[in-house]
C-alpha cells in the first residue's frame, strides 16, 4: 500500500513538472521574447531546411550512389540476376527459389508469400512454444525422414528463414539430400558428393558467418552436368 | 556455442574499440566547429545551406530556444512525411503503381521515422514507392539521427560549460552532423554494400522464370543508399519487409559485420567525445567500459540461449549441426551472428533485424526486450543513447553522494534537487507508457489480442515488445503481431512521440541547468567518475532503474514461457 501511494504522488508530481516546463516553454514564445517572429522564424527555417535536405539527401545522394554503383558494380547493383542462354531471367544469385521435384536440391521452407515470393519477404514469426510451429516441423521432419531414414535431419531443412528468401542451405542439409537427388537422376552418390563439396562456400575470409551452399547455383550446375531431359 | 562464433563476437568488440578514439576525436572537431579534413568539400556546402535557410550560424541558443527549434523542425518533418505517403501516387518514381498509404498507417510511419524509431507497421516492398522510400523515409533517417546527435552534444556542452545559457545552435549542430559525419560515412558504406551484392537501381520489379518454371517477382529499388544511413543513424527501418535478413539488404556475412559496426560507431564515438569535451578522458572510457560490460552480458546470454536450441523439436531434427534454434534465421549468418545482431540492434535504438526476434527462444528473446527496457543506454541510438546514459550518470552520482552523505558532484558541478527531479521524470515516463498501453492491449480481445500471431505467454511478449520498442524508439518487433491496425498504429504512434519528445524536454532542462552552474574544485569528498568503481556503480544503477520496473511483467511473458517450453507445453 505505501508503495502504491508513493507511486501515485510521484506520478502527480511528474505531471506537474511537465506542465510547468511546457508552460514556461510557451511563455517564452508568447511573452518575454518577440513571440511571433521567433515562432515564424523557426517555422520558415524548418521548411527551408527540409526542402534543401530533401533535395540533397533524397535526390542527389541516392543518385550519386546509383551512378557510382552502376558504373563500378553493375551486376550487383541490378540484383545479381542469372539469365539463361536466351537472356531470360531465371532468378537471382542472392534470392532463394522453390524446388519441389526430387531432381533438385531443395531450399529451406519459406514463409515469404506462398513460398519464396521475392515481392513479399518475411519470416513465420512463430514463437518457440507455438503449436503451429511444432506441428509444421513434425510433419516436415516425418516426410524428410522417409527419404533418408537413418540420418538426423539438419534443422535448416525444417525451419523457415527470416527473409523467406534464404538462398543457402547448410552443407549438412545439402549432404542430406544427396541420396534423393542421386536416385532421381540415376547418378552415383559419389559423383554428387564431389559436386556438393565444390559448392560449399566457406566463411567470408575464413572468419565471418557460416559455411553454406547456394541452392540455385548448385542446381544449375546439376542441370548442366546431368540434364533432366536425359533422366526423363 | 562454437569457437568460431565466440571469436566473431570478440573480433567485433576489438574492431569497435579501435574505432572509438578516432571517431570521437573527429566528432569533437565537428561539434567544436574546428577544421576537419573534409572542409574542402563540405565547408562551401555548409555555408550555402546557412545562406539558403537564413541561418545565423554564430548565434547560440539557450535550452528552451534549442528545444523549440527542435520541436518545430520535427513537427514540420512529420507533416511533410505524412502527406508524401498519402499522395505517393501523384509523385514520381512509383513504377509499381502503389496507392496512397492509409491515414493511420501514414501517421504511424511519419512519427516513427521522425522520432528515429522506424517501427514499421507496413511491408516496404508492398506499400512504399521508390520516391517515398528515398525522398521521404531515407532523408528522415539522416534528419532524425542528426537531431539525436545535436541533442547529445547539447547535454555534453551543458556539462562542459560553466555559468552560461548558451548551448550552441540547433541548426548548425544538425547541419554539421549530417554533412561531416553521416553523409561521408553513408556514401562509403553504400558503395561497399553494393560491392557485396546489395542493389541500387530504379527498375520496376523483375520477373524471373525459375528453374522449375514458376514465376518469381523480385523486388528492386534504391536499397544501398537507404540501408547505409539506416544502420549508421541507428534508424533501422528496412527497405524490405524482412529488413536486414533480406539477401538484397544484407547479402553477405561480411556486409553483416560492417552493418553491425555502423550501428555502434557513432554512439561509441560519443563516449570518447564526452571525455574529451569535459577534459576527463578517463570518464569517457569508464562510460565505455560500463556499456561494453552490459553489451557482452546481453550478447552471450542471447547466444547461449539460442545455441541450446528448442527442446520441443522432434528428436529426429539435429539443431546442433546448424548451431541451435534456427527458425527465423539465415544460413549465411548462423546463430552467433543472429544473436550478436539482435543484441546490438536493441542496445542501440537501431531496430534493424537480421533474424526474426519473435522466433527466438524465450531467453534469447528476453535479451533484446530487456535491452530496450534498460532505456537503450548501452551505446544507444545516435545521440539518444548518450543523453540517456548521462541521465543515468546523474542518478549514479546522486546515489553515490547519498551513500557517503555529501552533496553529489559531477565533473565540477553540484547535482541538486532540480537535476534529480528531471532525471527521475525522464526515467519514469518510459515505463508508464510501456506498461500502461501494453496492459490495455492485453485485456482487449477486440483490438488488442486480435492482432496476435502467437498464443500463451508469447502473446504477451509480442504486445509488450511492441510498446517497448515504440516508446524506446527502437523499431524492431516481435513481428508476428499485426500492428497495422487502427489501434496499434495510433497508440504506437503516441508511444513513439512521448518516448522521444517527453523524454527530451527534461533532458534539455538538466542540460540548461547544468550549464548555468559554477565550477567547484574537486575535494576529498568528490566521487571520482573515471574509475572502475564508478563504472560498476553505473552498471548497477542502469540495471536497478531499468530492470526492476519491468521484472514483474517480464516474469509473466518470456520467463514464464521459458519454463513452459522446458516442461513441454505448446499453445
Amino acid at each position: 500500500m505505501p508503495a502504491r501511494c508513493a507511486q501515485r504522488i510521484l506520478s502527480l508530481y511528474a505531471i506537474n513538472i511537465i506542465a510547468n516546463e511546457c508552460f514556461s516553454l510557451t511563455a517564452d514564445w508568447a511573452g518575454t521574447r518577440p513571440a511571433p517572429t521567433k515562432y515564424m522564424k523557426n517555422l520558415i527555417t524548418s521548411a527551408l531546411m527540409i526542402l534543401v535536405f530533401t533535395f540533397a539527401l533524397g535526390v542527389i545522394y541516392p543518385l550519386a550512389v546509383w551512378g557510382v554503383s552502376q558504373v563500378v558494380f553493375p551486376y550487383q547493383a541490378n540484383g545479381s540476376l542469372i539469365k539463361n542462354a536466351n537472356g531470360e531471367i531465371i532468378g537471382s544469385e542472392l534470392i532463394g527459389q522453390n524446388f519441389a521435384t526430387d531432381n533438385y536440391f531443395h531450399s529451406r521452407p519459406s514463409a515469404a508469400g506462398n513460398g519464396y515470393d521475392a515481392g513479399a519477404s518475411g519470416g513465420s514469426n512463430l514463437g518457440p512454444t507455438s503449436q503451429k510451429l511444432i506441428d509444421r516441423i513434425k510433419t516436415d521432419a516425418e516426410n524428410l525422414q522417409k527419404e533418408n531414414p537413418n540420418q538426423q535431419i539438419p534443422a535448416d531443412l525444417v525451419t523457415t528463414s527470416g527473409s523467406g528468401l534464404d538462398p543457402h542451405i547448410s552443407p549438412a542439409a545439402a549432404e542430406f539430400q544427396i541420396a534423393r537427388v542421386a536416385k532421381a537422376r540415376k547418378i552415383s552418390e559419389a559423383d554428387l558428393q564431389k559436386l556438393v563439396a565444390k559448392f560449399i562456400e566457406g566463411r567470408d575470409f575464413g572468419i565471418f558467418g557460416e559455411p553454406r551452399v547456394n541452392v540455385l547455383k548448385l542446381n544449375l550446375e546439376l542441370d548442366k552436368q546431368w540434364s533432366v531431359a536425359s533422366v526423363q | 556455442m562454437t569457437t568460431s562464433g565466440i571469436f566473431q563476437i570478440l573480433l567485433y568488440l576489438v574492431v569497435l574499440t579501435l574505432l572509438v578514439k578516432p571517431m570521437g576525436v573527429f566528432m569533437t572537431k565537428v561539434y567544436n566547429g574546428e577544421k576537419t579534413f573534409l572542409d574542402f568539400i563540405f565547408k562551401p556546402i555548409e555555408r550555402l545551406i546557412y545562406k539558403l535557410c537564413r541561418i545565423d550560424a554564430a548565434q547560440e541558443m539557450n535550452w528552451k530556444q534549442y528545444g523549440a527549434a527542435m520541436l518545430i523542425f520535427s513537427l514540420v518533418s512529420t507533416i511533410a512525411l505524412y502527406f508524401m505517403q498519402r499522395w505517393q501516387f501523384y509523385l514520381p518514381l512509383n513504377p509499381q503503381g502503389l496507392s496512397g498509404v492509409s491515414a493511420d498507417s501514414s501517421f504511424n510511419t511519419a512519427v516513427s521515422f521522425v522520432t528515429n524509431t522506424n517501427w514499421q507497421g507496413y511491408g516496404g516492398e508492398t506499400t512504399m514507392s521508390y520516391f517515398t522510400q528515398m525522398a521521404g523515409l531515407a532523408i528522415q533517417n539522416f534528419k532524425s539521427a542528426a537531431v539525436g546527435m545535436a541533442l547529445a552534444v547539447v547535454f555534453i556542452r551543458g556539462i562542459a560549460r560553466f555559468e552560461t545559457d548558451n548551448l550552441g545552435n540547433f541548426w548548425v549542430d544538425m547541419t554539421r552532423s549530417i554533412l561531416y559525419i553521416l553523409v561521408p560515412l553513408s556514401f562509403l558504406a553504400a558503395i561497399f554494400f553494393v560491392s557485396q551484392g546489395m542493389i541500387q537501381n530504379f527498375k520496376p520489379y523483375d520477373t524471373a522464370q525459375t528453374v522449375e518454371g514458376i514465376q518469381q517477382t523480385i523486388a528492386q529499388g534504391p536499397v544501398a543508399s537507404q540501408v547505409a544511413i539506416k544502420m549508421l543513424g541507428t534508424n533501422g527501418g528496412g527497405f524490405f519487409n524482412a529488413n536486414a535478413a533480406h539477401p538484397f539488404e544484407n547479402p553477405t556475412p561480411f556486409s553483416n559485420f560492417i552493418q553491425m559496426l555502423l550501428i555502434f560507431i557513432i554512439p561509441g564515438g560519443f563516449t570518447y567525445m564526452l571525455g574529451r569535451m569535459t577534459k576527463s578522458a578517463g570518464h569517457g572510457w569508464a562510460v565505455y567500459g560500463a556499456m561494453i560490460f552490459l553489451f557482452l552480458v546481453g550478447t552471450f546470454t542471447a547466444y547461449w540461449a539460442e545455441s541450446k536450441g528448442n527442446p520441443l523439436y522432434p528428436a529426429t531434427v539435429n539443431q546442433q549441426v546448424v548451431g541451435g534454434n534456427f527458425e527465423g534465421k539465415e544460413v549465411r549468418f548462423g546463430v552467433a551472428n543472429s544473436a550478436l545482431f539482435a543484441t546490438i540492434t536493441t542496445d542501440a535504438s537501431c531496430g534493424a533485424v537480421n533474424s526474426m526476434h519473435d522466433s527466438f527462444t524465450p531467453i534469447g528473446g528476453l535479451v533484446p526486450l530487456t535491452n530496450i527496457m534498460l532505456g537503450e543506454v548501452i551505446f544507444g541510438g545516435v545521440g539518444a543513447g548518450m543523453y540517456g546514459m548521462l541521465v543515468m550518470i546523474i542518478l549514479t552520482v546522486f546515489i553515490a553522494g547519498l551513500m557517503v552523505g555529501r552533496t553529489p558532484e559531477y565533473l565540477g558541478k553540484k547535482i541538486e534537487a532540480y537535476d534529480v527531479q528531471m532525471a527521475m521524470l525522464y526515467a519514469l515516463i518510459f515505463p508508464l507508457i510501456i506498461l500502461g498501453l501494453a496492459a490495455v492491449s492485453a485485456i482487449a480481445p477486440d483490438f488488442g489480442l486480435s492482432s496476435l500471431n502467437n498464443q500463451g505467454a508469447h502473446g504477451l511478449s509480442e504486445i509488450l515488445y511492441a510498446f517497448t520498442s515504440g516508446t524506446g524508439n527502437n523499431g524492431s518487433a516481435f513481428a508476428g503481431l499485426n500492428a497495422n491496425t487502427l489501434w496499434y498504429n495510433t497508440t504506437l504512434g503516441v508511444a513513439m512521440l512521448v518516448g522521444r519528445f517527453f523524454m527530451i524536454i527534461p533532458m534539455l532542462a538538466i542540460a540548461g541547468n547544468l550549464a548555468r552552474k559554477k565550477q567547484i574544485p574537486p575535494s576529498l569528498g568528490t566521487f571520482p567518475v573515471n574509475t572502475p568503481l564508478f563504472a560498476a556503480l553505473l552498471v548497477s544503477i542502469v540495471i536497478i532503474v531499468g530492470a526492476l520496473t519491468f521484472f514483474p511483467v517480464l516474469s509473466l511473458s518470456p520467463i514464464l514461457e521459458h519454463f513452459q517450453m522446458m516442461s513441454g507445453q505448446t499453445f
